[in-house]
């Protein structure tokens, strides 16, 4: 799926090889400021990589549209964005910006089920706790349905319960629908329990 | 029609007058400005004289060569006074733009006024043309300073919401749309709620110094409902420009968010 050549990212990231596979589940982790999220949005095209080259399905990235990518692509920052608006406004605004046909009310309300969200449609977002606002945008990408989902520490505000039931009904969700997850955490446990493949960074370098 | 009092010289001293009267109070209470209200004094005093008889020498030799330099001299001026205005720093892209939306937007509504609304001829007869451009370059300088502001501000207080709008495949121009209108309307607000309240809250300033200068004050409405149009026109038409190439400034080619 993802491949990347020689990869350098200012003094930040130096990547000489790495292969990250489609339709698995990929965890990334690492300690603080290794250069995990930097990882991530170099694959989604928000940054470009100073030296090297990333390939998406065999293509360059750099040959490929950003807007184009990230639609496919999606990724979840790692504090939680929240709009002006309802929690309905919230989750429909991902569909919004990549162009995608609105979705009624029953999908929304199914998709706050699988975030174990449970707020009214109507609520104000910003009155919403951290926990609350990261399960909120997590909600918003599974609804974009998109072909990766680049997920950054989606669990890092939850308790250890909610954190673990989250986390496991999107495994189902995503071997289900046969899509590839990304994911940082600080979880090890989550790590081991739910990766096909577990990715180390340290200080920018992957360790093997 | 009546007579124009022309001040005479110690008519003009007694309004001096009224300054050091001021500055004695300024002095008692030990506010410490005396300097300030001198110095701004003698200031408005010596480039108000200067332009006086620039103005006089111009009017008297029109030439479309000295209406155009002027507009040119008011144009940079303008453009350096915004520069200078904005608390916020400012890149070079963006400062360019700044520099294109001011003279587009304010030559265009020019034109469009001398020509089709005032019919003036020659349409460089310097007595109209150069309040005229004084007032629409004015208005639209302060309308795009409050529009340059909010929107450099904006970009970065909500760099995140961006970099998430982004990220969830947005275009640069939908990551910015919020920033973008809110910036427009901050920046025409002004404009417009000085037209709501004119004619009763107060007098605009042209209107007044026609009036006072002997003439009609029916004539005197006519002119300022028509500048007033103008300026509203040309503030908006700068403003819009200004919003819609500043934004682009924050993205690079890759449409990525490049803010320094
Ligand atoms: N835009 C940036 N410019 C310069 N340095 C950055 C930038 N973003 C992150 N860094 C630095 O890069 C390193 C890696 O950051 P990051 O990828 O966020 O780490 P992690 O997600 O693993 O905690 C950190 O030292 C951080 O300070
Ligand atoms: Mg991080």
């Amino acid at each position: 799926m993802f491949q990347l050549e020689g990869v350098k990212y200012k003094n930040i990231l130096d990547i000489k090889q790495l292969s990250i596979p489609a339709n698995k589940i990929t965890c990334i982790v690492g300690e603080s400021g290794s250069g995990k999220t930097t990882l991530l949005k170099l694959l989604n095209k928000m940054i470009s990589c100073s030296e090297g080259e990333i390939f998406y399905n065999n293509d360059a990235i750099s040959t490929i549209n950003s807007i184009e990518l990230r639609r496919k692509v999606v990724m979840l920052p790692q504090v939680p964005a929240v709009f002006p608006g309802t929690v309905k406004e919230n989750l429909l605004i991902g569909l919004k910006f990549s162009e995608k046909p609105a979705v009624n009310d029953e999908k929304l309300s199914a998709v706050l089920n699988m975030v174990q969200l449970n707020k009214p449609l109507d609520e104000d977002a910003d009155k919403l706790s951290g926990g609350e606002k990261q399960r909120l945008a997590l909600g918003r990408v599974i609804l974009m349905d998109p072909e990766i989902f680049l997920l950054d520490e989606p669990s890092s505000a939850l308790d250890e319960d909610t954190e673990q039931n989250i986390i496991e009904k999107l495994v189902h969700y995503i071997k289900e629908t046969n899509k590839t997850l990304i994911m940082v955490t600080h979880s090890k446990k989550i790590a081991r329990a739910y990766a096909d493949n577990i990715i180390e960074i340290k200080n920018g370098r992957v360790l093997n | 029609m009546d007579k124009v009092i022309n001040l005479q010289i110690w008519q003009l001293a007694a309004a001096y007058i009224f300054i050091v009267i001021l500055l004695v109070i300024v002095k008692l209470k030990g506010i410490p400005r005396e300097k300030e209200i001198l110095i701004s004094s003698a200031r408005m005093t010596l480039q108000l004289i200067l332009t006086g008889y620039i103005l006089m020498y111009i009017f008297q030799n029109s030439n479309p060569v000295f209406t155009v330099i002027v507009i040119g001299v008011m144009e940079a001026f303008a453009i350096y006074n915004v520069f200078k205005r904005v608390k916020v720093k400012l890149s070079p892209k963006i400062k360019r733009i700044i520099a294109i939306s001011m003279v587009l937007g304010t030559t265009s509504s020019l034109l469009y006024f001398i020509i089709v609304v005032i019919n003036l001829s020659p349409w460089y007869d310097p007595r109209y043309f150069i309040p005229i451009a004084g007032m629409l370059i004015g208005n639209s300088m302060t309308g795009i300073s409050l529009g340059v502001s909010r929107l450099v501000d904006g970009m970065t207080a909500q760099k995140h919401l961006i970099e998430s709008a982004l990220m969830l495949g947005a275009t640069p121009k939908m990551a910015a749309k919020e920033i973008v209108d809110n910036a427009f309307d901050s920046a025409i607000l002004p404009t417009i709620n000085s037209m709501v309240g004119m004619g009763i809250v107060f007098l605009p300033g042209m209107m007044t110094g026609q009036i006072l200068s002997g003439v009609s004050p029916v004539t005197a409405i006519e002119y300022q409902i028509a500048v007033m149009l103008g300026i509203l026109g040309s503030v908006a038409l700068t403003v819009i420009l200004f919003v819609q190439l500043g934004y682009k400034t924050f993205f690079n080619e890759q449409q990525q968010l490049d803010i320094s």
